[in-house]
């Protein structure tokens, strides 16, 4: 199976589980993990820049169809695939600027901490734009922080799940 | 000239994350039905076949519960029918069964999709409500499915009253907690006591008159001191639909022409 068919199965697999299983999870009654980020997360990093956000915006857009929020995952998803080079940096730095990491061999703590910086960016975008009121603030950030916590777990799981085609 | 072609060479990436971003930001804050008419909800084709398929799965999880909810309420059905002695030969409402195939309550404007459509003469602006109370108003139909505005969104402002006196105000969800719902603008004098029933008023063209939303949990004047505010818990676990029922109003065109 070559690279773009692979890529289009991983994505309408993701966007399947996320609208069909995750979205009804409402843990607490108000937090979904959004695994679907896990496509911007592990997404090839030597790859065309500019394809590479627009896919990550149209993969939003097509949550947004789905679970009717039209416009809110693709604005966070878009988000945090251009900031994305500059999480790579942080979480891996000399790792990442000599090109020569591979997601399928670096250690979890590396990991972690990259995954937890998209998801907490990528949630916090999300819930601002949803609430957009100033005086829940609190509440925005709280809502961002514990919804990280269950999709940062639930990519890991997902991570190990797709060990053998990880890129 | 050359400058300006190498400025937006290098700063290609942002400028096409600036675009996405900004159209997104139309997309969300702009509530002309324009953009979001026919395909961009889940009531296309495509969303509302993946959810009518996982659906058809799920719904035999819970089949003997809504069974003997639905035994229940035919019971009082026919207690109501065999007690009234009204003929149905003019009716000012028809009902129409439904099935709930999307639900959500963890975002701030939450929308439903049910599994009827204009081609089973659903239209826009209906009622939708379950055998405990109010559901939500359709907003957009396609051929086969429709999307509901959940009772449960932000946007949406219903006409309710008490259930022992007319004193009516407006029905509206802070987002904060989806068993309850905040009624507002009723006036100081009404009698409000904790644990009355607030039902739909007669002000609505929406909805009949006194079908059931809630129970009064705590009430409070607001900062005006002139206005009742209600703290009212839903009859509905809004987090655990299935079967539903869209009221349709014969006399809604007629109503609407008076009031033009």
């Amino acid at each position: 199976m070559n690279k773009l068919t692979s890529n289009i199965f991983t994505a309408i697999f993701l966007i399947i589980t996320q609208v069909i299983i995750f979205n009804n999870i409402n843990l607490f009654g108000y937090l979904n993990p959004f695994v679907y980020i896990v496509f911007v997360i592990y997404y090839p990093i030597k790859s065309d820049r500019i394809f590479f956000i627009f896919i990550s915006f149209l993969m939003g857009l097509v949550i947004d169809v789905f679970s009717d929020t039209l416009g809110l995952h693709a604005a966070a998803s878009v988000t945090i695939a251009y900031l994305r080079p500059i999480f790579l940096k942080i979480s891996f730095g000399q790792a990442y600027i000599h090109q020569v990491i591979k997601f399928k061999n670096i250690d979890l703590k590396d990991k972690l901490i990259y995954i937890s910086l998209l998801s907490i960016v990528h949630h916090l975008v999300l819930f601002s734009l949803e609430i957009f009121n100033f005086s829940k603030t609190l509440f925005v950030i709280e809502k961002s922080f514990m919804s990280s916590i269950f999709t940062i777990t639930a990519c890991i799981l997902f991570s190990y799940l797709f060990k053998t085609n990880e890129r | 000239m050359r400058q300006i072609i190498d400025f937006f060479v290098r700063n290609k990436n942002f400028i096409l994350f600036l675009t996405l971003f900004s159209f997104s930001l139309i997309m969300i804050f702009s509530n002309s039905s324009y953009h979001n008419s026919l395909v961009l909800n889940s009531t296309n084709s495509i969303s509302a076949k993946v959810y009518n398929s996982s659906n058809s799965i799920t719904s035999y999880f819970n089949l003997r519960n809504e069974n003997n909810e639905l035994l229940k309420e035919n019971t009082i059905l026919k207690e109501i029918i065999f007690n009234s002695k009204s003929n149905y030969d003019s009716l000012k409402y028809n009902v129409f069964d439904s099935k709930i195939i999307k639900n959500s309550y963890s975002f701030n404007n939450n929308y439903l999709t049910i599994d009827k459509g204009l081609n089973d003469s659903i239209n826009d602006d209906m009622g939708v409500v379950s055998n405990k109370g109010v559901v939500g108003i359709t907003d957009r139909v396609s051929k086969s499915y429709s999307r509901v505005i959940s009772i449960l969104n932000t946007k949406l402002n219903l006409n309710a009253k008490l259930k022992k006196s007319n004193h009516f105000g407006v029905l509206n969800w802070d987002g904060m907690n989806y068993t309850s719902i905040q009624l507002k603008d009723l006036p100081k004098q009404s009698p409000v006591s904790i644990g009355d029933t607030i039902v739909t008023g007669g002000n609505s063209f929406i909805f009949p008159e006194g079908i059931l939303i809630g129970e009064v949990s705590s009430y409070k004047l607001d900062e005006t001191q002139n206005y009742i505010e209600i703290e009212v818990d839903l009859f509905n676990d809004m987090t655990d639909l299935k079967n539903v029922y869209i009221i349709k109003n014969n006399h809604l065109e007629e109503l609407k022409e008076l009031n033009e």
